[in-house]
């Protein structure tokens, strides 16, 4: 398992998918950093998501949390708002025995015009051993890691990629439909700006998976169309027509519309949006019986998703929450562990 | 040097058997007794203790297993570190007798990770250790209260205890070098 450097984050750039090593052992996790999910093996992910099994069984005792990672500390340094990314990464670091600090870049010398490489490199002067980042520059992660020796988790960099959201998605998903070989994912929205959805597309690749993004035309790279093995299994499939896309479908997931990014003339308007692209219950009755919805979060009810889908009986959209932070400790623990040795 | 063979089928049966009546009379019967398996081989032997304590008495104790990775003060030295698992401890730890087993007691490490581990459930009025092989070398103030052989062992050497569950046979061997599932 050789950690790869990441390609230069163009969002729509096709990435070379690395061979899985070969090896009888279990896989080991090796990596400093973690930037994104397009360099993940299959058996990274297996190690990730396993992992997680073990951490959501700490949370679920009367005492639900360990001290293992006393004496490592972990900084959250976030450039851009979040609520769930942020708490859930404080929780599992501290459901772990770390100690953490957070940083909002408005509190910080970043407001006195500290570059991020200054910052970065201050944060590890004074003790950070995970960097916890989350900034609106697409790259900014990569960046920071090149500049310091702690490890850096990616929390989300502009509309790049959002590892633990997609690993946290995966996670759910295969607690509810089992192994992700064959299945079909449809992920509906901004998939031009959507960072959870490339972070998930390369995820559920390497598991295997059958992936459609579907939305308007204005919010869809056709380049994804280049990707290697676009019509086999593990590949992905890229349309404009919902109805379609929603049949057989495993799993839904609707993005949010990001209303601050629909300035830039991209949707007609947000009615015609709703009407076309909204997951409705009517919708959903193509899909295969049992199918699961799911949303990152923050949910626009009415707008991507219909209330009663939002809360009816195949979200699970509250489970991906709580599994975030079950899936947030696997990760700090194997980078963590990494570290030591 | 090639493995020794130290016991192997009918035997193992057997050492089980009498460590489940000693842990049975020690405790004065099966009440409020709990069978805790300390992962990998501590699980299935839990399983044998408490089938073989069902035969005898009657009633079969609950059965747990658990995982000490987290607890563990050596992460940093195994190399591969062990993936770390699940742990299904039975409700109702609370004032029993709970029985950590495992399958070979070396340094006491890992006991000591277990006794840690075992209290984040609740407060078991006892803890007690049945070990299938004691090997020496403890590091800590660690001592088994029910032990299936003492096998007197050179530090570079390696016991290793067989089961049919994990392995395919019931055996217990003494090997030269160590390993990385040689705990303890």
């Amino acid at each position: 398992m050789v950690s790869i450097e990441p390609a230069a984050p163009t969002a729509t750039e096709p990435e070379e998918q690395p061979t899985p090593p070969i090896t009888e052992d279990p896989a080991v996790w090796v990596r400093k950093d973690l930037l994104d999910t397009d360099t993940l093996s299959a058996e990274e992910i297996d190690l990730v998501l396993e992992t997680a099994d073990a951490m959501a069984e700490v949370r679920e005792r009367p005492v639900g949390r360990v001290a293992t990672l006393r004496g490592t500390t972990v900084v959250t340094l976030f450039y851009e708002n979040s609520t769930r990314t942020r708490a859930s990464f404080e929780i599992a670091a501290k459901a772990m025995g770390a100690d953490v600090i957070n940083l909002a870049a408005s509190g910080s010398s970043v407001g006195k015009g500290e570059s991020l490489v200054d910052t970065v490199r201050t944060i590890e002067a004074v003790g950070a051993d995970i960097l916890v980042m989350r900034h609106p520059n697409s790259g900014a992660a990569a960046l920071a890691a090149r500049h310091t020796d702690a490890s850096v988790v990616n929390g989300g960099d502009g509309s790049h990629a959002h590892p633990t959201q997609a690993l946290l998605d995966l996670y759910t998903m295969r607690r509810h439909v089992g192994e992700l070989e064959g299945r079909k994912v449809v992920i509906v929205g901004d998939i031009l700006h959507s960072r959870v959805a490339r972070s998930n597309l390369w995820a559920l690749r390497a598991a295997g998976a059958q992936v459609t993004l579907c939305g308007p035309a204005t919010l869809l790279p056709q380049s994804l169309r280049t990707l290697p093995g676009y019509e086999g299994p593990g590949g992905c499939e890229v349309t404009t027509d919902l109805e379609g896309a929603l049949t057989g479908a495993n799993v839904v997931m609707a993005l949010r519309i990001q209303r601050e990014r629909q300035d830039q003339g991209l949707l007609p308007s947000l009615r015609e949006y709703i009407r076309q692209y909204q997951v409705t219950e009517e919708r959903l009755a193509r899909a295969n019986p049992g199918a699961l919805v799911m949303h990152p979060g923050p949910m626009n009810e009415g707008v991507e998703i219909a209330p009663e889908v939002a809360h009816g009986l195949r979200s699970v959209v509250e489970e991906q929450v709580t599994n975030g932070v079950a899936v947030r400790m696997a990760i700090l623990y194997l980078m963590a562990t990494a570290r030591r040795r | 040097m090639s493995p020794v063979e130290l016991q192997r089928g009918q035997e193992v049966a057997r050492t089980i058997r009498r460590l489940a009546h000693e842990i049975v009379e020690s405790n004065g019967g099966a009440e409020n007794l709990v069978l805790v398996g300390l992962l990998t081989r501590g699980a299935p032997l839990a399983g044998r203790l408490a089938s073989a304590i069902e035969a005898f008495e009657g009633a079969c104790p609950p059965v747990g297993r658990l995982d000490v990775g987290l607890y563990r003060d050596d992460v940093a030295h195994r190399d591969p570190p062990p993936p770390v698992r699940p742990s299904d401890i039975p409700l109702g730890v609370d004032g029993a007798t709970v029985v950590l087993v495992d399958d070979v007691l070396f340094t006491g490490r890992t006991i000591r990770a277990a006794m840690d581990a075992i209290m984040d459930f609740g407060r078991p009025a006892r803890v007690r250790l049945a070990v299938m092989v004691d090997r020496g070398h403890r590091e800590l103030p660690i001592r088994p209260d029910f032990v299936g052989r003492n096998i007197p062992t050179a530090p570079s050497q390696t016991v290793e205890v067989r089961l049919a569950e994990t392995d395919g046979e019931d055996a217990i061997y003494l090997m030269e070098g160590t390993d990385s599932h040689g705990e303890h």
